[in-house]
């Protein structure tokens, strides 16, 4: 299993980790949905945990949040440990599960000061910080409604909303864009932008490898109760080679000789397509395009390909076929 | 703030927001005062008249059955109420909101104990509304003293509690609101089975004890004996015994099972 890591030292980082967890387990009956997962998130960026459905990423937010407890494991949020002082974590931080944490039977502004009552603050101050969000996240003209008549937009931006009632420096986000549409998604990632650069330390989980691959500064991917790989974005794509120069035929007998020339490229009879394997250097295009002008081939379309996060989690999560990076996307599942 | 007056606010908080859904949702608390008032018209107006004669034997009036069936009703009305207790505490725990809670840094029991606060005093209103159509259809208190009225108030309060409390334990151990709706059925049978319509003595003999001694007649012939002079005798302490028993035992039952993980 490659697991990498952090170059900087441990010890050097320890006063300036949001969140740390060292061996954190935690079992439902005999399954082991985490099984000794150990993460450090450094304050005032984002960690994206990152797996496929039933991964235990839910698992992992529901514990770190202080939702649940953990089987065993050392585990710290805003400097306070779990297990003897949650009372503390749960000041630190702010948490907006996977389904809508409002409270559908009273309007988005009820929420808001709902919220503004339990972080004890002034009536004033709770009414100023209320509005202040509520206009922020575009609610001003629900504000008045029912939250059960909320889109799922409205909803998720509501919880967000609440979420930042208290001022929290830690925020776990599970799947904040999961079903929502894409301009939603894209008035999500903005928002999660602003927390982070107001300091604010983001522990996000999600099933989009676009998402982590734009908002993330450290990206764990967790399969199976373990963590398959850590590191940012760009450590994670070069543990799969799948970059690759692609050509594309329209003409059948072109390509068959162009499959000829060129021995080692991987064929795809049925797209009349060949795949060279490439970093997408300069310098090696340079030399295929010299290459492919010495043997006459003339394709219909070249097409460079780099290895995105995609490519890392099919390598990393497919623990039974292993992916193959000559073979289009569609197809490695 | 100490954490006293921190434990007062967020109770506060999580009993404006009982009441808010209570205000904006008034169609279950309104069901559920039929039961008792429909109870009480048909008693006294359908079978009115045998029971009278049951109670009082021949030429017994219809006003003496009001004032033997109007206090069992009063405490009827209490149980009916935390039927509905159960039924949205189940309803709350589905919420997101919960788990909100739960995340963040309140004082804990303050969720549960703003819906008892709220519960009761939407019992006490219950039974303000049921006591006041007893009082129109000719129900009248014999000589109750202040102090009388007072005690007879302190118990609807603290029987309340005690239904209300061990309600919110079944609202929590339901995994939805039909559930909970059984489970808490027992409060709503329990005061037929009790002194509430007919006396205990005119029950076959291995049965009193049972009715007897349930936690809803001694509180009926407490209640009795308060508003109208009857014989309290044990009673009293037997309500009184029922009611704080209830209220700790429901407390540490409910505050236990929040605590645990939820799934």
């Amino acid at each position: 299993m490659t697991v990498t890591r952090a170059s900087a030292p441990r010890a050097a980082q320890a006063a300036t980790q949001a969140i740390t967890a060292t061996g954190l387990r935690k079992s439902y009956g005999d399954k082991a949905v985490l099984d000794g997962i150990d993460l450090s998130v450094p304050q005032g960026t984002v960690f994206s945990l990152l797996g496929p459905n039933g991964a235990g990423k839910t698992t992992a937010v529901k514990i770190l949040s202080t939702l649940i407890t953990a089987d065993a494991g050392q585990l710290s949020v805003g400097g306070h440990d779990l297990a003897a002082d949650p009372q503390a974590v749960r000041a630190a931080i702010g948490v907006t599960g996977q389904f809508s944490a409002v409270d559908g039977l009273i309007t988005g502004e009820e929420n808001m000061l709902l919220m503004a009552d339990l972080h004890h603050l002034s009536k004033r101050e709770g009414r100023r910080v209320a509005a202040e969000l509520l206009e922020r996240f575009d609610l001003v003209e629900a504000a008045k409604k029912p939250a059960a008549g909320y889109s799922g937009g409205m909803k998720r931006r509501l919880d967000i909303a609440m979420t930042l009632v208290g001022g929290p420096r830690i925020i776990f986000l599970d799947e904040p864009t999961t079903g929502l549409d894409p301009r939603s998604r894209h008035t999500m990632w903005g928002i999660i932008r602003e927390l982070v650069a107001d300091g604010v330390t983001v522990f996000l989980t999600t099933q989009y490898l676009e998402e982590a691959d734009e908002l993330a500064d450290r990206i764990a991917v967790l399969n199976g109760g373990k963590i398959a790989a850590e590191g940012t974005a760009e450590e994670l794509k070069r543990i799969v080679p799948g970059g690759h120069v692609k050509l594309r035929f329209t003409d059948p007998d072109a390509y068959r000789a162009a499959a000829s020339a060129l021995r080692e490229a991987a064929r795809d009879d049925e797209a009349l397509a060949l795949q060279i394997p490439s970093d997408g250097s300069q310098r090696e295009l340079r030399s295929i395009l010299d290459w492919l002008d010495s043997a006459g081939i003339e394709a219909d379309e070249l097409t460079v390909h780099t290895p995105d996060l995609d490519d890392v989690f099919f390598a990393l999560t497919a623990s039974t076929v292993p992916a193959q990076n000559n073979q289009p996307k569609e197809n490695a599942r | 703030m100490s954490s006293l007056a921190l434990a007062a606010r967020d109770t506060t908080t999580m009993l404006r927001r009982n009441l808010l859904h209570a205000r904006r949702y008034p169609s279950l608390t309104l069901n559920l005062l039929l039961t008792p008032v429909m109870l009480l018209l048909l008693f006294v107006y359908i079978f009115g008249d045998v029971m009278s004669a049951g109670i009082g034997g021949a030429g017994a009036d219809r006003s003496a059955y009001i004032a033997y069936i109007v206090p069992g009703l009063l405490l009827l009305t209490i149980g009916s109420t935390v039927v509905g207790t159960a039924v949205s505490v189940s309803n709350d725990m589905t919420e997101g909101i919960i788990a909100r809670f739960r995340t963040m840094a309140i004082h804990r029991s303050s969720v549960l104990v703003g819906h008892v606060v709220g519960s009761v005093l939407q019992s006490v209103l219950s039974v303000v509304v049921v006591g006041a159509v007893g009082v129109a259809i000719g129900f009248r208190s014999t000589d109750a003293t202040v102090l009388e009225w007072l005690a007879a108030f302190g118990l609807l309060v603290l029987f309340s509690a005690a239904l209300t409390w061990v309600a919110v334990g079944m609202g929590l151990i339901s995994p939805n609101a039909e559930a909970a709706s059984n489970n808490a059925l027992p409060m709503v049978l329990l005061p037929m089975l009790s002194s509430a319509f007919i006396p205990v003595e005119t029950m076959p003999g291995w049965f009193r004890p049972v009715a007897e001694y349930q936690p809803f007649t001694p509180a009926i012939e407490t209640l009795r004996g308060l508003l109208l002079g009857t014989e309290i005798g044990h009673n009293g302490w037997l309500a009184l015994g029922w009611s704080v028993g209830l209220v700790v035992l429901g407390y540490f039952w409910a505050t236990a099972k929040f605590g645990q993980d939820p799934r």
